[in-house]
């Protein structure tokens, strides 16, 4: 593998880590605060990745003002599904949400089936990122692959300013170490409930829509990323973003360079990692705060 | 000194209920049990279906109602029974169901203790995702190798003969004879796992799910109770692996889908966790409710073809409505507690 290679497949395997981290930070968030295991959020990502194919066609070259409002449309739509869906779910057993949240799969995947159809569809960058960056030699890398690489780390950033440096961000942290304290401090939990929900919908939204121009629009993309969002959770430790953000890297590079070296057993490298980081700490790299 | 140890509340008077809790699974056993002389084929096989969906479902009962050990990722071990039987069984002529079987129930039980072994090291929703995605590992062994024929899966060229000497005994290519080995694999799983429920083992397995600690500090190594549980499961499963290739005679990797994961547990959420009945009706109920809602002659192609919805909108009315399954219903107007 000559260096130009080499990089090509760093910079996939980052692009990649980044997406799935934005997905990931969203289920670790909602599971952390609420304690919902939530199986349809592969499906807010699949609902992102629908919305940049419908909406990209209006705004054009407008592409970050697009990403922003299919944010908050996904932010909005979050917000009612926790309402009509979650909220009277709290007091009972964690196995009636991981039902509720299965069947609201079904649900999205057949509401998809019948709103867009059942085609692999495209989705055209922005004309400023068409085109690509030489790496030397032969080798270009498109110009819009690190545009979605840059705007996962803002957002990154963003998500991290918010938790450690801001009021809202302190509320989520009492309410992820104590509920009934936080509740009894008389902060309104249920409200905090429902924001948190809507920002993980939307942070898994605009991973989705982040990723549409990058690869293909299909049904059924959510359950691979879901799965591969447990592993993230799993390997960085749940409730944890910065964990997250480590395990998605990781994630990443495995899954990429696996790709390169074992093409056939490419799709075993990750889970392989996840048992082995089991072996050495079962709770997680990090398992202690944000 | 174990046996001194207060145990779970399912430990109080199990002498008294013994006759209540036989009647009803054995007269529904019985009905089945003549039930082909009136079912046309296309009832019979949909008997057979339950009938393979609820031993399916009992193996995670053993582990998520009474354990209280929650597996997203059950369906490796169906899908890898399936693949044992498939691979092994002879290609020119009919392979021993006995053999077969046994090899299911050990090749389900080998990946089992290998995933439980790893994945016992973490708890509750941990554990849920660790599961996950061991199944999903298995999933793409077949998924993406040559071993099993790849994404296309593969056929069961010949369906297993039992023999004694050279009479025929049983031969699943017929499928009255299938129904009736199925059917007898149920009576047996259940029945094993009722006398398992009352044995000390199962009074340890449910006393780790109300308190894991106390059960440490009495004494019990909970880790090899928990790990014997997971690959009993595991085996169990794997029967049901076998009865599904019997009848479809084609495997693929979607059968260790996380989708199929996903369907067996939510049959014994509703049903009703914590019982084994509520695991037989759940599966019945699961199957029977995926069957009418794709069935075009009852509603029609528009509506049939958009079975996850009304499938998915039915399950969000259940647990809305129905927070202890369908066995809470009739809890509900009876004062006796039964279970298992």
């Amino acid at each position: 593998m000559d260096f130009p290679t080499f990089l090509v497949q760093c910079l996939n395997a980052i692009q990649y880590g980044l997406l799935l981290f934005l997905v990931a930070s969203g289920l670790t968030l909602i599971f952390g605060i609420m304690g919902v295991i939530n199986l349809a959020h592969g499906s807010f990502y699949m609902i992102g990745a629908y919305l940049a194919y419908l909406l990209a066609p209006m705004f054009g070259d407008h592409f970050i003002t697009m990403l922003v409002a299919g944010m908050l449309m996904a932010a909005v739509f979050g917000f009612v599904l926790e309402w009509v869906f979650f909220s009277f779910l709290y007091g009972r057993d964690h196995l009636q949400q991981v039902l509720m949240t299965y069947a609201l799969i079904l649900v999205f995947e057949e509401l998809r089936s019948i709103l867009v159809g059942n085609e692999v569809h495209g989705v055209q960058a922005p004309g400023w990122l068409a085109g690509g960056i030489s790496l030397g030699g032969m080798m270009t890398y498109p110009a819009y692959n690190l545009f979605a690489s840059a705007a996962c780390l803002v957002v990154a950033f963003a998500l991290y300013w918010v938790v450690n440096r801001t009021r809202l961000g302190m509320m989520v942290r009492a309410g992820a170490s104590n509920r009934d304290m936080t509740r009894g401090l008389g902060i309104n939990i249920r409200l905090l409930y429902r924001a948190v929900f809507a920002g993980g919908v939307a942070l898994a939204a605009l991973a989705g829509m982040i990723a549409a121009p990058a690869a293909s629009v299909y049904p059924g993309m959510g359950g691979g990323v879901l799965i591969m969002c447990f592993v993230v959770v799993v390997i960085g430790g749940i409730g944890s973003i910065s964990g997250a953000l480590l395990a998605a890297l990781l994630v990443g590079f495995v899954d990429t360079f696996g790709k390169v070296f074992f093409a056939q057993l490419s799709g075993i490298g990750v889970y392989v990692l996840m048992a082995v980081i089991l072996v050495w700490r079962p709770q997680g790299l990090r398992n202690k705060g944000f | 000194m174990h046996s001194s140890v207060p145990l779970a509340a399912g430990a109080v008077a199990p002498r008294a209920r013994w006759r209540g809790d036989w009647l009803a699974p054995a007269a529904v056993a019985v009905v089945l049990a003549f039930a082909p002389l009136v079912l046309e084929t296309y009832y019979q096989e949909l008997v057979m279906k339950i009938v393979i969906y609820a031993i399916f479902a009992l193996s995670l009962e053993l582990l998520a109602g009474t354990t209280g050990l929650v597996s997203l990722g059950h369906a490796a071990f169906f899908g890898i029974g399936a693949y044992a039987t498939a691979l092994a069984a002879p290609q020119y002529e009919a392979g021993s169901p006995l053999l077969l079987l046994g090899l299911s129930m050990l090749a389900a039980a080998a990946y089992a203790l290998l995933v439980g072994a790893l994945s016992l090291r973490t708890r509750e929703v941990y554990f849920i995702m660790v599961t996950l995605a061991f199944a999903q590992m298995a999933y793409f062994v077949f998924h993406d190798t040559p071993i099993g024929g790849g994404s296309d899966g593969m056929y069961l060229m010949m369906r297993p003969v039992l023999k004694a000497g050279d009479t025929v005994l049983a031969d699943f290519e017929r499928p009255l004879h299938l129904y009736f080995a199925a059917l007898g694999l149920l009576v047996l799983c259940y029945a094993f796992l009722a006398l398992v429920l009352r044995s000390r083992f199962g009074h340890a397995l449910a006393g780790i799910r109300i308190n894991e600690q106390r059960m440490r500090a009495a004494g019990f190594q909970t880790y090899r109770y928990k790990l014997a549980a997971f690959v009993l499961a595991g085996a169990l499963a794997g029967i049901a692996g076998f009865l599904y290739v019997s009848k479809n005679g084609v495997v693929n990797p979607e059968l260790l889908s996380w989708h199929e994961s996903g369907a067996v547990l939510m049959m014994i959420i509703l049903g009703g966790l914590g019982s084994l009945r509520g695991a037989v009706i759940g599966a019945a109920a699961f199957v029977l409710l995926k069957e009418f809602y794709s069935s075009e002659a009852l509603l029609g192609p528009a509506i049939a073809g958009r079975w996850q919805l009304t499938l998915g909108l039915t399950m969000i009315a259940f647990v809305a409505l129905l927070p202890k399954g369908l066995v809470g219903i009739g809890r509900r107007f009876s004062f006796k507690r039964s279970r298992p």
